[in-house]
């Protein structure tokens, strides 16, 4: 278990990064999503945990708007975003994404060099202006990324050469050099092997100085070691929210008791 | 330690310069995509609005209706009746009763005109006296008697009352005057001159460059159907063999990776290819007759046979394995669970192919150039099956080419008009596909 | 006796086969079908299948031989003096035939029976006339060799006739024979015909590979004799068309190519650029109810007959764009001649296309998978940035199969060309002139009066088979490319 007593102190003092307020998400006729309220922290790693099918996915993706591609798709309610409603209507998704980044499930790179990956954002976004104002983002980011060494010497070669554990390190790189103030991150670890699990959470860790990370994961214990915010979704209800060694310690909610301890799941 | 310090993007409320131009393009991208399926559907709207009204009018004809005398002492001067003597009258001896007739309206309409006996039967179709002759052969009892009959007008004058022909347009046409359309106008006033929905288009015969007016797409009709009918009997079941075998009990050796870029590339081929291939092996080596619907037959099955493998083995493909092992499990063999329980299930899709795959080779003309199905008038009907698959004859497409090689706006009209019918036929053909398709699919 | 009632015949001694193969082998049983090792419908297929199969093989083979077998044997009954004066064999065995014809229409009318035909003497009779009294014109009068060639065409028609029903008969009875004494209720019926077929099953996959070496050869054959005739140097590398059918002609394919690639360049800038972004609009953009409405639409385009566009370019486009670059056109600039030009054959070409690249382009470009555009769509980009820079280079491959494949068509397509390119043979940059085509130059070489052994006729075969080639070679790179592409997300 993460053990950071001398965290729990400051915990408090953070900023609230995202304040969603009862949202409601609709598939068509299905909803979703029911009442969901909760505050997210800055520079905090937030986990969201839940049997399959919770929910805690499709609200993760309400949080950038992604839910947006999805023509069935149907949200209501209040998500503010530095007090700013990133629904409303003169909000553009583009805009929030940039400041919202988001890493999927399965490692998607694109059929590019390496380094086109990592330039990419940037230069949507217009980052840079010059050729080395680029090159210096990119390197800073497969830094970040905790892939630099790994990749340093063949940065045009494609970045679908990589193993999955790089292509996943890739993939956070590249949402990290568009310097997002928010991180998703959609169970980033479930296509991958123990080894590159280890690697991909202690990036994590690491990159919680930066930003306001928000991770989806169905695995309690990687809940447990990356995260210091845990919320606990069952059938589109946010059960419970709260520290994270409380929820794991001492769940007030006799539904986050039984998944906790295996009963449901 | 908020970002307040850091200059980026301050407020998501208004979007920035950047953003506005990233938009600015994206609508852009958007619009671009419209418009070209805007440029697509309004294609498809100036083709089939310049079908319709061009073709319409070929449905339609202007007929004139005169009261004949059929002069015994013209037609029959023995008065015996006999079909081997008044065949003996040819054309030509029917005119003047042709003349008699506008005559007598001109007299009965009391409509002034100078025009000439000869020029008055101008305006009529060049077939006029063929057509009355006809009647007679057929009841020659008529002979002696008054009839009403019917007459084809010539096919300016026809042009005339469907605005294609004008006064101006006529200044250097030999075939038809002024006079004559003035003549034509109070033919109309009096009601002796009617435009009347056309049968023997659809139904008729092919007529000589002279008389576009008698022209129809009937013979045709008949040179496809034959055509289908061999296309049918042989792309079918050949076509469902081979899906069977490449399906299901081909082995995945070199011949047949052979046999599978063979069909993909033969459905590529172009069609002309295939009219070569028919013109030396069936008319050059093997004698077939020039211009047989069979000949036409045998190359378009050869051209459809790829697209109804292609679809038949999509169909196959798609009837789930676990019905083969079903069947094999109670002791089929591997024949049985095919011919059994997997081809019975897969013939609804196999339906649909072969109804595509019939309804291009309808419309396919390019090889039916090669092989002769052009440059003739087919005059009569084939009589029966072997006739209909041996003589010369045209076919739908074929025929429509040879209108509009003819250099005539009335044959123009003609062809449009052709393309309605076999349009009809298409549309009709795909219309069973996608009910076949929609009725009998099965998702697994 | 014809071919149809030896069909007939055969298949009459299967149906018989199949009465009695069944009757035996049930008696074999002592009548209690359970004995048997096969269902009693196995023996009897097996009887009908021994008789008709072999016996159709058969006759299906001599068909194709006999005309070949024939012509060589009555090519050497032909003195060369004869040969000298006509130019060439084809043209004496043309006359042959059509003089063998001109007697058997004769006998079949009842003008002359089998035996006068087989003894007139072109000496003693007027042949000439006599075939004319029952309707077979022949250009010039029949020479005596020719006539005794004709003759012994006829004999050995008809002697090859009788020998061919005799021998598939007899097969047809053999193979009854065989399969009824094998028939007894411990023969593996089921197998055998099972086997048998497994075989026929085979033979008609291998029709495609027939086909194919059929296509082959028969343009092979008489392009060979077209390189006989004229030298393949000018053919392939001369520079100007000018058939002259009194002989002595220019042949040579590159401005054909060059016209047939310029119309295939001017579709494609019409067809490409809209097919494609038609494709992205429907499958990036449009919402469900649109994409059922407008897809099929723009597949109607591609199921219209391609006589039905090529009369569009005649009588629609042609003159349209007459009325605004002819003399007295709009623009005034009479810059075109007439309605046909390498414009109007390529705008309508390209519009028979649009459907072809959209709906190959919609198939690959949906092929890509959903978590590249999620990946570009997290990161911010629009969904346009999202399309340009992530879906098009994923799915470029893909895109350059379709648009070759569409190219391969925009080649080998006849009709719209035909009727509104032209038949001036020319290198030219002007889209606005008159030019033609390898399709227009087959299609006019092979339809008009010459002979089949003047290098004007033969020249279309060399001209088809390029087309062949060239064709097949697009289709193979592009079906590779494609397949290549698909491999990659499955």
């Amino acid at each position: 278990m993460y053990d950071a007593p001398s965290l729990e102190n400051t915990l408090d003092q953070k900023a609230i990064k995202i304040a969603a307020t009862d949202v409601q998400v609709y598939y068509g006729d299905t909803h979703a999503i029911k009442d969901v309220s909760v505050q997210i922290q800055d520079n905090t790693v937030t986990a969201f945990i839940g049997p399959s099918g919770c929910g805690k996915s499709t609200f993760l993706r309400c949080l950038n708007r992604m839910n947006d591609t999805i023509d069935i798709c149907r949200v209501e309610g209040k998500i503010l975003l530095d007090n700013e409603d990133i629904y409303d209507p003169k909000v553009d998704p583009v805009q929030l994404r940039a400041k919202v980044g988001m890493v999927f499930q399965k490692p998607n790179p694109f059929p590019k060099s390496i380094y086109d990956n990592i330039a990419y954002g940037p230069k949507i976004h217009g980052l840079a202006r010059t050729k080395a104002e680029l090159d210096e983002i990119v390197e800073k980011s497969l830094r970040r990324g905790a892939i630099w060494d790994e990749v340093k010497d063949r940065l045009q070669s494609p970045g679908t050469g990589l193993s999955g554990g790089q292509q996943q390190r890739l993939c956070i790189a590249r949402a990290i050099a568009t310097e997002p103030e928010v991180l998703l991150m959609d169970e980033p670890c479930s296509a991958l092997d123990p080894i590159a699990t280890a690697q991909v959470e202690e990036l994590i860790d690491e990159l919680r100085a930066n930003f306001s990370v928000v991770i989806v994961t169905h695995s309690m214990q990687q809940a447990a070691r990356v995260s210091q915010k845990t919320a606990f979704f069952h059938l589109g209800n946010l059960v419970e929210y709260g520290d994270t060694s409380q929820i794991f310690t001492t769940p007030v909610d006799p539904r986050t008791e039984s998944y906790i301890t295996g009963r449901i799941g | 330690m908020t970002d307040a310090s850091i200059p980026k993007a301050s407020t998501l409320l208004r979007p920035d310069a950047r953003t506005k131009k990233r938009n600015a393009s994206e609508a852009r991208f958007r619009f671009y995509g419209m418009v070209a399926i805007g440029i697509g559907l309004t294609m498809l709207l100036v083709l089939m609005f310049t079908i319709l009204t061009k073709g319409v009018g070929a449905f339609q004809q202007t007929f004139i209706t005169l009261q004949v005398e059929l002069l015994e002492n013209k037609l029959d001067k023995t008065g015996a009746r006999d079909l081997e003597l008044i065949k003996k009258v040819s054309t030509f001896g029917y005119a003047p009763l042709i003349a008699g007739g506008f005559n007598k309206v001109v007299a009965d309409t009391g409509i002034q005109t100078t025009l000439k006996p000869k020029d008055q039967s101008g305006i009529l179709s060049k077939s006029a006296p063929a057509q009355l002759r006809d009647y007679v052969l057929n009841d020659p009892d008529q002979i002696g008697k008054t009839i009403e009959f019917e007459f084809l007008a010539n096919s300016r004058v026809d042009g005339y009352l469907k605005g294609r022909v004008t006064r101006e347009s006529i200044a250097n046409d030999k075939n038809i005057s002024v006079e004559q359309l003035d003549f034509v106008d109070q033919l109309k006033q009096a009601g002796v001159l009617k435009k009347r929905f056309n049968m023997d288009f659809i139904l008729g015969a092919d007529a000589s460059d002279q008389r576009p007016e008698a022209a129809g797409m009937g013979v045709a009709m008949a040179g496809s159907f034959f055509m289908m009918l061999v296309v049918l009997a042989l792309a079918l079941p050949i076509g469902v063999a081979a899906s069977i075998y490449l399906e299901e009990f081909a082995a995945k050796n070199w011949i047949t990776d052979i046999i599978e870029v063979n069909i993909s590339n033969l459905a590529a081929v172009p069609s002309i290819v295939f009219g070569i291939l028919g013109l030396a092996v069936f008319i050059n080596y093997m004698h077939l007759p020039q211009s047989a619907p069979l000949v036409g037959g045998l190359v378009l099955t050869l051209m459809t046979l790829p697209t109804i493998i292609i679809s038949t083995r999509a169909s196959l493909k798609a009837v789930p394995p676990s019905i083969r092992d079903a069947a094999l499990g109670l002791g089929a063999s591997k024949m049985q669970s095919v011919f059994h329980h997997v081809l019975p299930l897969a013939a609804p899709g196999i339906l649909t192919g072969t109804i595509i795959g019939l309804a291009q080779a309808l419309g396919e003309t390019a090889p039916l150039l090669l092989i002769g199905m052009i440059g003739f008038i087919a005059s009569n009907a084939p009589g029966g099956i072997s006739e209909g698959l041996l003589s010369p004859n045209s076919a739908m497409p074929a025929q429509i080419y040879e209108w509009a090689k003819r250099a005539d706006p009335a044959f123009y009209e003609r062809a449009w008009g052709g393309i309605i019918i076999l349009l009809v036929f298409l549309v009709t053909m795909n219309t069973i596909a996608v009910i076949l398709r929609r009725r009998f699919e099965r998702r697994w | 006796m014809s071919v149809f009632w030896l069909v007939l015949i055969v298949f009459a001694i299967a149906a018989v086969a199949y009465v009695l193969s069944r009757a035996r082998a049930m008696k074999s049983a002592e009548g209690d079908s359970r004995k048997l090792h096969s269902l009693p419908h196995f023996y009897a297929a097996n009887g009908a299948l021994s008789a008709a199969v072999p016996a159709l093989l058969v006759l299906a083979i001599w068909l194709l031989a006999q005309p070949s077998v024939i012509n060589s044997s009555v090519a050497r009954v032909i003195p060369d003096h004869v040969l000298e004066q006509s130019g060439s064999l084809d043209l004496v065995m043309s006359d042959v035939r059509r003089v063998a014809d001109g007697l058997d229409e004769a006998v079949r009318q009842g003008a002359m029976t089998n035996a006068e035909a087989d003894d007139v003497r072109a000496g003693l009779t007027d042949v000439r006339r006599r075939l004319g009294d029952v309707g077979v014109a022949l250009g010039s009068d029949v020479r005596p060799e020719v006539l005794y060639a004709a003759q012994r065409y006829r004999a050995l028609n008809s002697t090859g006739a009788l020998l061919r029903n005799i021998v598939v008969i007899l097969i047809a009875l053999v193979g009854f024979v065989l399969s009824y004494s094998r028939t007894h209720k411990d023969f593996r019926a089921r197998n055998v015909v099972e086997k048998g077929i497994k075989v026929l099953l085979m033979a008609a996959a291998s029709l495609a590979i027939l086909t194919t070496v059929g296509i082959v050869l028969s343009m092979l054959f008489e392009t060979v004799n077209f390189f006989k005739l004229h030298n393949w140097r000018d053919f392939f590398f001369g520079t100007t068309w000018a058939p002259n059918f009194r002989g002595d002609s220019e042949l040579s394919i590159l401005p054909l190519l060059w016209g047939t690639l310029y119309i295939s360049i001017i579709a494609l800038l019409v067809a490409v650029p809209i097919g494609l972004f038609a494709a992205i609009y429907l499958s990036e953009y449009a919402g469900p109810k649109v994409r059922a409405f407008a897809k099929p639409l723009l597949e109607i385009l591609a199921g219209i007959p391609t006589i039905v566009y090529g009369l569009f370019a005649l009588l629609t486009v042609g003159p349209l764009l007459l009325n605004i670059f002819g003399a007295e056109g709009l623009l005034g600039v009479g810059w075109m001649g007439g309605a046909t030009s390498v414009l109007t054959a390529g705008i309508v070409m390209g519009i028979m296309l649009i459907p072809f690249v959209s709906s190959l382009s919609d198939d690959i470009i949906n092929s890509v998978p959903q978590s590249m555009r999620d990946g570009s769509l997290g990161l911010g980009a629009t969904k346009s940035e999202t399309i340009r820079q992530v879906v098009i280079p994923a799915a470029l491959p893909g895109i350059v199969g379709a648009i070759l494949l569409a190219a391969s068509r925009a080649i080998g397509e006849t009709m719209i060309v035909v009727m509104g390119a032209g038949a001036i043979a020319k290198f030219s940059l002007n889209p606005l002139e008159t030019m033609t085509t390898i399709t227009t130059r087959i299609v006019s070489q092979l339809t008009g009066d010459g002979d089949f052994s003047s290098p004007e006729t033969l020249v279309a075969f060399a001209l088809g088979l390029t087309l062949f080639v060239l064709t097949l070679g697009l289709n193979v790179l592009a079906l590779y490319i494609v397949r290549k592409y698909r491999e990659q997300y499955e």
